[in-house]
């Protein structure tokens, strides 16, 4: 690695905390992103010639904060008339040079920064680009080829999205427990938004979304480093790395989906489902199971089994009803079927999902799912009308060619109903 | 003499490695692990999991209290270590050096060994 790399490595692994804690200082997130930036122009000129500071983070919200100052004070005698609360603003932050930077203020910093992105009026798409942009500092034009749109328009997403947070006025305070651990929910929620943003991409698309996965879990590692007692973050974060390990198995080389149990266990990700597991042990010590760690603990049973036919599904049928009692959902549900197929079998499984007709007519999996039970309980001509739909629903190419191979797998039987 | 080589990295900053850059950098420094053991001078190597998968047992109390998370908030955490058998704190150090060299950043702190136990029981190690 060369000088440059490194340097930019250690201003990528700080740039949450010193922007978070920036931004307490100016109150406002462009200034805190135009501090960011000139602390980082001058450690890239400064660090290669005196090497690096001790201490990266504190290192840049000093100079962020000097240089933000500086660049405020010149704007205010450019101005005719000062803004008052501005300059109000600033003495508090100068008066705070002198102040020790501390671990529990930088978690506060870092929590609130991430809960900015979760505002409830933006859309999920730009609460992801939002926090990819200003949290992570991914360029737009990553961000927009994440989501297949131009720079320029992602570009007017994300300032629209920073308009509607600027308005939101959330507190600069310290939040009360009660509410730290709302921003915390809040925020986990979001992270995983962004990992399921980067997790689902198709074939074609995973070299512009795989960053996605690895910031989410980069972000919740922090999270977990602020909040190292929280078990539900160390279930997502588990959560996240097992799911993650499966990467490299999840395409064949023609980009067509290779399901869970048709992939090359061998090709999973061994330390990433190591570190998976342990954090999902560490998180189960303090028996406060939530949403996250059920989850964490399903695809934990997928990693744990050698071969597909060695996954426990009874126990995995068990997890997914206590998600039903915890978050009652009809996906949930759906995905308890999948179990129950494999450990009960299909007849029982068919009935569980029927009842749901109603809520996922619209969701690919519930008929991708509804065809594959009709079709092992020899109800072919059923089970031809439900892959058909699903097809019509498929989000991607990948999706749409799995349910024609099940499709293929029918044979001549029947009659085809459509096309 | 036995020293341990401990390394120090900001944790932040060695997560958000690329998968590329983190096989570089194993690359580099298994290159002089081989070297070293085809020398007979490599004891045990491990890389630790990132602190958030750590668990710290305070026993200065009674009964001990189990903690989340490393024992010491640091700036730069313990992220891995080397067990190496040298001449002395010189050849130490030069190993220490060359492997900063592979892996620039945070710090190695050289640490002569006490007592080691290599797990064999017939090769406890009393320098």
């Amino acid at each position: 690695m060369s000088d440059l790399d490194w340097i930019e490595q250690a201003l990528t692994g700080a740039r949450p905390v010193a922007v978070a804690a920036l931004l307490r200082y100016f109150r406002d997130l462009d200034t805190a992103e135009e501090a960011f930036q000139e602390a980082c122009l001058r450690a890239l000129s400064n660090w290669p010639k005196n090497g690096p500071p001790r201490d990266t983070a504190a290192w840049l919200i000093m100079v962020g904060r000097n240089a933000g100052v500086d660049a405020a004070r010149k704007r205010s005698r450019l101005e005719a008339l000062p803004d008052e609360e501005k300059l109000s603003d600033l003495e508090d932050a100068e008066g705070a040079l002198a102040e020790r930077l501390d671990g529990s203020q930088y978690r506060d910093d870092i929590l609130r920064l991430l809960f900015i992105c979760c505002h409830p009026d933006l859309p999920r798409t730009g609460q992801i680009a939002l926090a990819l942009r200003i949290v992570s500092g991914l360029s737009v034009a990553r961000i927009a080829s994440a989501f297949l749109v131009g720079e320029s328009a992602m570009e007017q997403r994300i300032t629209r999205a920073k308009g509607r947070v600027a308005k939101a006025d959330v507190p600069f305070e310290a939040p009360g427990p009660a509410e730290r651990s709302e921003r915390l929910s809040a925020v986990a929620a979001m992270l995983y938004l962004v990992f399921n943003e980067g997790y689902s991409a198709g074939f074609d698309q995973t070299e512009a979304r795989a960053p996605l996965c690895d910031e989410a879990i980069r972000l919740t590692r922090l999270l977990l480093r602020i909040f190292p007692t929280e078990p539900e973050i160390m279930g997502l974060l588990a959560l996240m790395l097992l799911q993650h390990s499966r990467t490299a198995a999840r395409f064949d080389a023609e980009g067509a989906l290779v399901l869970l149990e048709d992939q090359d266990r061998t090709a999973w990700d061994r330390p990433m489902i190591g570190e998976g597991l342990a954090l999902l042990d560490k998180a189960m010590r303090h028996n406060r199971p939530g949403p996250y760690q059920i989850q964490a603990a399903v695809a934990a049973l997928h990693a744990r089994a050698r071969t597909a036919t060695e996954t426990d599904w009874p126990q995995i049928d068990h997890l997914y009803a206590s998600l039903e009692l915890m978050q009652p959902s009809p996906v949930v549900t759906l995905n308890r079927a999948v179990a129950v197929f494999k450990a009960r079998g299909a007849g029982d499984a068919l009935a569980l999902i029927e009842p749901l007709e109603k809520d996922l007519a619209g969701y690919f999996y519930f008929h991708g799912a509804r065809g594959a039970f009709l079709k092992d309980l020899g109800r072919r001509e059923e089970a031809r009308e439900s892959f058909d739909r699903a097809i019509a629903l498929a989000g991607t190419a990948a999706e749409a060619a799995y349910i024609r191979t099940q499709l293929d797998g029918l044979g001549g039987y029947g009659k085809r109903a459509a096309s | 003499m036995l020293y341990a080589i401990l390394c120090y990295h900001d944790e932040n900053a060695v997560c958000g490695w690329s998968r590329e850059q983190d096989e570089a950098v194993m690359g580099r420094l298994m290159g002089i692990q081989d070297r070293l053991a085809r020398e007979g001078k490599l004891g045990p190597v491990a890389r630790l999991m990132p602190t958030t998968a750590a668990t710290t047992l305070r026993k200065d109390r009674d009964p001990p209290l189990v903690v989340d998370g490393p024992f010491a908030e640091t700036k730069e955490q313990l992220l891995g270590f080397y067990l190496v058998e040298v001449a002395g704190l010189e050849e130490a150090l030069a190993i220490a050096r060359e492997l900063g060299e592979a892996n620039p950043g945070g710090a190695h702190e050289v640490r002569p060994v006490g007592y080691a136990h290599m797990g064999d029981p017939a090769k406890a190690i009393t320098s």
